[in-house]
Order: C-alpha cells, then structure tokens, then sequence
C-alpha cells in the first residue's frame, strides 16, 4: 500500500501552527510525549510507546566464535525492523533507505559509545564469546522512531540476563536459569538519542516531532547523550544548515530530556526486579488498563472434557469404514513415485509457473492412456495395470498438437478434483477419474 | 495406523479408568484482549493466552497491487513475524494455515480487487502459538470491521504419552506432549475450519480432541462476546 500524501493545505496548516508556536497535541515546543515502558515475561523483553509510537525489542544470546581482529569481545548485533504493521507503507523484506539509516545510526548510539563491556562477554579467548542480538520490531508508527528504537534498546538490554557459564580447562558448562541465576550484562552508561526537528530552514525548533510535524520539517538533528553528559553521536540530516548556538542550544535541551528518561527507565526496571522478587504478576497482560472499555480480560476457565470420548466414539461409529488406503508406492518412472490417492495438490496454486509442466505431464498422461484403451478395447481398471503401461515421453510433433488441444479442459479437470475433494468421493480410483476427464 | 491404535488401545487398559481427558489439564489459561490499540492500522488487537502473547493488526479493504489484484473478491494477506531473527519457513507454513482459515470466513466478494492484509507480531511464546494467532487475528479483523460470515477461534491440544488430553498447553507441555494438535472453528456451528496436527495419535484420539476443542470455543466465543459487549456498552 502507498503512503497517503500529505495535502498541501494539512502541509501550510501544520507549518503555520508552528509558526504560531502550538502543535497539534497540544505539547510545548520542548515537550516530550508520554513514555511508558513495559516488560514480558522472559528477560530482555520490552514494549516501549512514545505517545502512539510503540517498538517491542527483545535480546537473545548465543555462544559463537569471536571475531579473529578481536578475540577477546563478545559480539553486539542490532536490528531494527519496520513491520508492515507500524504503517501501510513499510514493505515486508524490504530494505528501504530510512531503514539503513535507522540501523545506522542505532549502531553508531549503542555499539561505538561501548555502552556494553563487550570483554566481559568473553567466554574462552578466542574460541568462545557470547553474541547478544538485539531485535527491534516498529509496532506502530508516529513519528520520532530512532528516540524510541533506542530506549527500546537499552532498556531490553539492561533487562536481560544470559546463562551463566563456568570455565573448566577446556570445558564450558552452560547453566540453565534453574541451576543458577542468570547474570545481567555490564552497562557502563545508557546513551538515548533525542531528535530535533527544524522547519524553515531552522527558523523553528521542535523536540519530539511526531509522524505529521517529520514530514513538514526540513531537518532532523540527532543528539545520543548519557546522563553524565556525553554526546555519543550527533547526526544532523536533511541538508540545513545549523548555527553553532542553535546546536549547543539543542544538546542543553537533550542533557535535560536524557536525565529525565534514565530515571523513568531505572524506576520502570527496579520496579519490574520488585515484583518478580516478590513473585508477584508480571508481563504485559499485567500491564493492560483494566478500566479501558477496549480491553477485557478472563481469568482460567475450566472446560468440561467429561463427555469426550462419548462423542468421538459416536462420531467414529457412526462413520464410514475408511477406505483402502494404496500403501504400495505407485511407480510412474524411474524416480517419480505416488503414494497416496492421487488427488491433486493445491498447494502453490499461485506460483503457476512451475505447475504448467506437471499439468502438462499429466493430460499428456492421460491422453496416452485413453489412446490405449482405445486401441484395445480394453478396460483398463485399477492401479495394478497401471504399472505395466508404458510410459513414454513424447517428443514429436504430433503428440505436441495432442498437448496443447486439452489446455481447455485442464482448467475444468483442475476445479472438478477440487469439488471432488470437497465431496470426499474416496471409492473412486483416480486413474479412472482421470481417463474420463480426457475423453470429455 | 493400526499399530499406534493396538499401543494406544494397550496404554488406554493398563492405566484403566484414569486415562480419560480429566483433571487439571482441562482448563484454558487466562485470557486477555485489547482492541483498537494501534493508531495507524484500520483494527488492532493484542490477545494474550497465559504468557503467551500475539499482537494483530489489519489494513484493509484497501487498494491492492495489480499483481495480486483478484477481479471478484478481496485479497487476503497474513504476514506472521517472529520475534527473534527473520521469518523462515515455519512463519510461512503458519501464515497459509491462518490465511486459509481467514478466507474460509471473511467474505471477500464484497470488496472485490481490494486486499485485506493482517499482520501478526508475536510479542511471547508459551505454548498454543497458532491458537493465540488465529484469535488475535479474528479480535483485529472485527476491530477493523471487515465483513464475516462468522468468528473463528484456535484451539490447541496436546495428547500425553499415556494418552492425557490438555487443552491450551503451555511450551513445556507440547514439548513432552506425543501429539499436539491445533483446530480453528467457527462461532456460528462450531464446524472445523482448519486443522493441522504433529505427532502421534489414533483416530479415536483425533475425535476426542476436536470434540474438546468444540467444548474449549465455547468458553472462547463467550470470552469474544463478552470483550465486544463491554467495548460497545454505552456505560
């Protein structure tokens, strides 16, 4: 599906409310939206929204050989995807080029700011490190993912824990959650990115842009900072051009914001370690709004099962005696084989091109066996018999006209096996079924 | 066949009367909804099974490529991601297991040469994957309003190896079940719309789990009919 374009009147109305310093959801100029953070049940597991936002990001482990450059470090991989749920325009498998920027940038935040001790992921030097993935799936689309993504992220991974090892000689134990408690990763900071978007070639300033004001603006600047301070990456895109006041502004501004978003995420994870210690509820069917008029929720519902096997022996009794399964394979040539009762296959109905030549094979097939029993006058019945027929590909020019007159009727022959299908007509043989089709 | 149905039939007499589809496994875990939580897609829905969690949403009718444009009924399209790494075949094989069973319901001659597209995030798996998809997905289908003929649900079973049956098992139980089993069925007369089933196990079996499942979409409709009442109360 195409992206719904921007009309020209929505694009002078959004630019002039900014102008007029009022934005659409009613937000000051430095105002972030809401961020709620919840947690699933296993670790490293999370859903992040930014006001309508929402990106779920969870981190997994592996034990995998290092890179040789680099021997002694455990290996950080990112991936940010945009589902085509987050918005109609996003296409599955698609790397499109907002995606590679994303992903970039997400890297350049997490990775080279070394936020995570990579040498305490070592394993054995050299042959052993732990591979930590971070997988982050854009649910919902509203603007400003890049501020999201990266909360998502470091937020999943100071929520996971990875089994703990022991090094003996040369063998490694892995032990599972039961054995020993998991351990968390090392973090040394936790850097976040803040963006800032600028309109009229940076005449104005917003924090936070949602989906309607990123696509008025006219540039984008990225702050990833920590909450000492640090600027881990700045980016600015769009092609403006930025005074030095107006960027030494905007990383006071982020300073600010980063404070107040490692608070809400320490707060939100020691609450979460509150409550699995006290084996209370947790996950996200606790993180629902029960007052919500579109939310509902059941609790364990008994089934009664008392009756069940009454029924099923009705069911049976009552049934037809199934019929003679064809357990001897069919050898049609040397290689091709059949077992079962030869009805068609409709799967991969949609990828045609590869089915023409079955089909072309089988009313080929089929005419040759009519030509037989023409030529005899024989009735040729069951499956037996088949075998002794002789099948022989053809490859003059006669039998190629044969070929292409029945195109018409392979279509009737396709839908009638379907509707026999349907009708579960098992006594019929389909080697006779198919001789008839051809006579029609 | 017969082998496994002389062992069951072998296992069903030496435990006696025990056997039976009875006791604590018989229940379905708590059940959880949220409609319309997505702002961008046309219906949204998260339902939760126990832990186990799937996310759906759903675009349509909407406008549809030319290629897969189909000139008397709507298009319908399920994207099932997986939460770690890229979706491979299992996510494919899941995805024409519930796009069959959505086509068997949505009437799709009403929107003819439009598409429907319903896109699954699993957000955590405990066990009755399938059956969580399948029921997050009819959940976003009716927030979205596309038009049914009926409202489908997934149930899973699982059979022991002493021939147990459990209804909505959890990841450890499937994983020492002999045979799980998944079955869709319609609201309107609980007819099977969808089955597929891995292991081992004997007709009889196959009767009683689907006569189970029958038994287990009732609580589920209810549950459906209960969450849409409460969404469309005027109180």
């Amino acid at each position: 599906m195409k992206e719904t374009p921007l009309s020209n009147c929505e694009r002078r109305f959004l630019l002039r409310a900014i102008e007029e310093k009022k934005r659409l959801d009613g937000r000051q100029t430095y105002d972030y939206r809401n961020i709620k953070i919840s947690f699933g049940t296993d670790y490293g597991c999370c859903i992040v929204e930014l006001g309508k936002t929402r990106v779920l990001g969870q981190v997994s482990c592996e034990l995998v050989s290092p890179k040789l450059n680099r021997a002694t470090e455990g290996i950080l991989f990112f991936n940010l995807e945009l589902s085509q749920m987050a918005a109609p325009a996003f296409e599955p498998g698609r790397q499109s080029d907002l995606l590679v920027k994303l992903n970039r940038l997400l890297e350049r935040c997490l990775r080279n700011s070394k936020c995570i001790d990579t040498e305490s992921l070592c394993v054995v030097a050299g042959e052993k490190v732990w591979q930590i993935r971070v997988d982050l799936h854009l649910l919902n689309h509203d603007g400003n993912i890049i501020d999201a993504a990266s909360i998502a992220a470091i937020v999943a991974l100071s929520h996971f824990r990875r089994p703990d090892v022991s090094v003996q000689g040369d063998e490694v134990t892995l032990y599972t959650h039961e054995e020993r408690d998991p351990v968390p990763l090392s973090i040394h900071h936790m850097p976040i990115c803040v963006s800032f978007a600028f309109f009229q070639q940076g005449t104005y300033l917003l924090v936070d842009p949602n989906e309607r004001e990123e696509r008025v603006m006219d540039g984008l600047l990225v702050i990833a900072m920590n909450k000492h301070r640090e600027i881990c990456t700045i980016q600015s895109s769009g092609g403006i051009m930025l005074l030095k006041d107006q960027v030494l502004r905007c990383s006071k501004i982020a300073g600010v914001k980063v404070a107040e978003i490692t608070e809400l995420i320490q707060k939100a994870l020691e609450n979460d370690q509150k409550v699995r210690k006290e084996g209370g509820k947790f996950g996200f069917a606790e993180s629902i709004a029960n007052q919500r008029i579109t939310a509902f929720k059941m609790e364990k519902a008994p089934v009664d099962t008392s009756d069940v096997e009454e029924k099923a022996e009705e069911i049976i009794a009552e049934a037809e005696p199934p019929s003679e399964v064809v357990s001897k394979p069919v050898l049609w040539t040397p290689g091709t084989a059949q077992i079962g009762e030869g009805i068609e296959n409709s799967w991969g109905d949609l990828e045609d091109s590869g089915k023409e030549d079955e089909d072309e094979g089988g009313s080929d097939d089929a005419i040759m066996l009519d030509s037989i029993k023409m030529d005899t006058g024989l009735e040729v019945s069951g499956i037996g018999s088949q075998e002794d027929a002789p099948i022989v590909l053809s490859d003059s020019e006669e039998e190629e006209i044969i070929i292409l007159e029945p195109d018409k009727n392979l279509k009737k022959i396709r839908t009638q096996t379907i509707s026999a299908k349907q009708e579960k007509a098992p006594t019929k043989k389909p080697v006779k079924k198919r001789k008839k089709r051809a006579v029609n | 066949m017969e082998g496994v149905m002389l062992a069951d039939a072998k296992i069903r007499a030496e435990t006696g009367t025990e056997s039976g589809p009875r006791g604590p496994g018989c229940s379905l875990r708590h059940f959880a909804c949220e409609q319309n939580l997505l702002s961008r897609p046309d219906g949204s829905a998260s339902f939760m099974q126990g832990d186990t969690s799937v996310l759906a949403g759903v675009y349509g009718p909407a406008e549809v490529k030319v290629s897969k444009e189909i000139f008397n009924k709507a298009t319908l399209e399920v994207i099932l991601r997986p939460k770690i790494g890229l979706p491979g075949v299992a996510e494919k094989s899941r995805e024409r297991l519930i796009r069959n069973t959505c086509e068997a319901v949505v009437l799709g001659a009403l929107h003819p040469r439009t598409s429907i597209t319903v896109v699954l995030q699993v957000v955590s798996d405990a066990g009755s994957l399938l059956a969580c998809c399948l029921n997050a997905a009819c959940m976003a289908l009716v927030d979205a309003g596309v038009p049914m003929r009926a409202l489908f649900c997934g149930v899973t079973c699982a059979l022991d190896s002493d021939g147990t049956l459990v209804l909505d098992p959890t990841a450890k139980q499937e994983k020492e079940a002999r045979a799980v089993l998944t079955f869709a069925l319609d609201s309107v007369e609980r007819k099977l719309l969808m089955s597929t089933t891995k292991g081992l196990y004997s007709d009889a079996e196959l009767q009683q789990c689907l006569a189970a499942a029958q038994a287990a979409s009732q609580h589920v409709f209810h549950f459906y009919r209960e969450s849409l009442q409460r969404r469309y109360s005027k109180s």
